[in-house]
């Protein structure tokens, strides 16, 4: 074996990986949270903002800084509203959960 | 700052997150696993802030994102929770959208081409992949929005070779894609993205309203994997790894979803049911019989019995009930009765979402049991009180093989010993099924709205 290992092959062993590891916690979660479950993970997917900063990283300003800008706006919606309201839903169950 | 550094951070974010989904395996510890994932999204923006070099406009872009968020996640009402989840989802769509958009119009500032070079043809695929799924979850999601907050019919929307026009339109996407692959210009990009636009509006219109739990599990999975296609797009392991845990906890959902209703996901997928096809099958003409009864009854029989379990439905949130049944058990308890409450994976409008809205209503978190824990406890129950629910109690699914219920997994209230059912009127639940339920010799009917009626049970409790 020689040369490097292309970047969609790095990519692919994090996804796979990532997936199981997803797959394992995600079925240990209780019922009972499954709505702030979807919240948070809606808050996660939130990360789209990373991209997102990316393409709104270069000096000049072009079509592709302003994509870049609004999608920070749009994905800063998900991150905090998604955080937010799972906090929000947790408190409740935490009132009396003793 | 160096590479090693940022990916290090976002080893670090990325580590926060599995601990976030891990928390939520029981409620003591899910406040702090929330707190580790708003500890690892910081992680991540500031890291990435430090490498761009609009830091005002960014930080702008996420002030005006962010305070929009934080007003909705305030304001929300818990039984809105189903359609703010989908106009979410529908954002992370949009986002993957355009920003795959921008990496296309300069790949060289991402790092995914040398200056002057094209794309490289694996991004291509990569980028074609993130952006049709994207954009389906960014118009699919919206079209669930508006179905769960009442602005569209819930009604499946079907017409003649619909399953062959997306098929084309499938087709076709994939053809701009292969298109767009041979030379990347924007005229394929852009087909392939309209295409996959008006793709996600084929695919959830026909979608009815009761398969919506699936519906919104499922673009919960779309979302994450419109992330992690990105990621593959700019080589970026955080997107990767946090779409994927998204990803994955959407399918898982959808599958738990699916298995409640006993529905094949591919089934749903292509729509049907939930709208009424399937009404009146079991109407043999023959005039059945049901007792009635007021709420004194109800009371009377609930008040003497040693043991009571509560079935809600969604019915019992959109009387905004919840808190009335607080007070109701309350005052049983208060007499010496065991109250607990019996959920159905699909009461409620997502998955959860009945234990949510009981939370709300500050119902202790031991009171409320799990369809599979409960089942073997009604025989042995004097009343169940069903409140707003409907199919989830059929006896059909269990004994009735050309019902199309038949083998959805159902709360056997039955076998309690009498059975209190608080509806409006006879008329039948989202299957638009009859349910034998209500003709049972054990069963008493209580006509009228929940929120009224619990109220009434409880001035004949006092």
């Amino acid at each position: 074996m020689s040369g490097v290992v292309d970047p969609f092959v790095m990519n692919l062993t994090v996804f796979v990986l990532a997936i199981f590891i997803g797959y394992h916690v995600v079925w240990n979660v209780t019922p009972a949270l499954h709505t702030p479950l979807m919240a948070v993970t809606n808050a996660v997917s939130g990360i789209i903002i990373v991209g997102a900063m990316l393409a709104a990283k270069p000096e000049e300003m072009d079509v592709g800084t302003i994509l870049g800008l609004v999608a920070v706006a749009l994905a800063a919606v998900n991150v905090f509203g998604g955080f937010l309201v799972t906090q929000r839903m947790l408190s409740m169950f935490k009132k009396k959960g003793k | 700052m160096s590479a090693n550094f940022v990916y290090l951070a976002y080893l670090v974010a990325a580590v926060l997150f599995i601990l976030t989904l891990k928390g939520l395996s029981s409620p003591m510890t899910s406040r702090r696993g929330n707190m580790f994932g708003m500890i690892g999204m910081a992680i991540a923006v500031l890291t990435t802030l430090s490498l761009t070099h609009n830091v005002g406009l960014i930080v702008l872009a996420i002030m005006v994102g962010g305070t929009v968020g934080s007003v909705v996640a305030r304001r929300v009402e818990m039984t809105q929770m189903p359609e703010m989840v989908a106009a979410m989802h529908s954002l992370v769509g949009l986002a993957a959208v355009l920003v795959a958009m921008a990496a296309f119009n300069n790949p060289v500032a991402y790092g995914i081409a040398l200056p002057g070079e094209m794309l490289h043809s694996s991004n291509r695929i990569e980028l074609f992949i993130g952006t049709f799924v994207g954009a389906i979850t960014f118009t699919g999601s919206i079209i669930a929005f508006l179905k769960l907050s009442a602005r569209l019919s819930g009604k499946p929307l079907r017409f003649a070779g619909q399953h062959w026009l997306n098929l084309g339109l499938g087709i076709s996407m994939l053809g701009f894609g292969i298109a767009f692959f041979l030379s990347p210009s924007w005229t394929p990009f852009l087909i392939m993205t309209a295409i996959a636009l008006l793709l996600g509006v084929l695919l959830i219109m026909p979608i009815g309203g009761a398969d919506m739990p699936v519906v919104i599990s499922m673009l919960n999975s779309y979302s994450g994997w419109a992330a992690a296609g990105i990621g593959f797009t700019l080589n970026n392991n955080m997107l990767i790894i946090a779409g994927s845990l998204v990803g994955s906890s959407g399918a898982i959902l959808s599958y738990i979803m699916c298995r409640a209703m006993n529905r094949a996901f591919l089934n749903v997928i292509l729509g049907g049911f939930g709208g009424g096809e399937a009404a009146a099958a079991s109407d043999d003409g023959v005039q059945k019989t049901y007792r009635s009864g007021s709420a004194d009854d109800a009371a009377f029989l609930m008040g003497n019995a040693d043991s009571v379990i509560i079935v809600p439905g969604y019915g019992l949130a959109v009387a905004r009930a919840q808190h009335a049944i607080k007070e109701m058990s309350n005052a049983l308890t208060s007499k010496g009765v065991k109250v607990r409450y019996a959920i159905h994976p699909v009461a409620g409008r997502m998955p959860g979402h009945m234990n949510v809205l009981l939370a709300e209503a500050e119902v202790p978190y031991e009171q409320v049991v799990e369809m599979d824990e409960i089942n073997n406890e009604f025989a042995d129950t004097d009343v169940v009180l069903v409140i707003g629910a409907n199919d989830v109690v059929n006896p059909a699914a269990k004994n009735d093989k050309s019902s199309p219920i038949y083998g959805m997994p159902i709360l056997e209230v039955h076998k309690a010993r009498t059975v209190l059912v608080v509806k409006r009127s006879m008329a039948t639940g989202y299957a638009g099924l009859d349910n034998d339920l209500f003709y049972m010799d054990k069963t008493m009917m209580v006509f009228g709205d929940a929120k009224k009626v619990v109220e009434d049970v409880i001035k004949a409790l006092a």
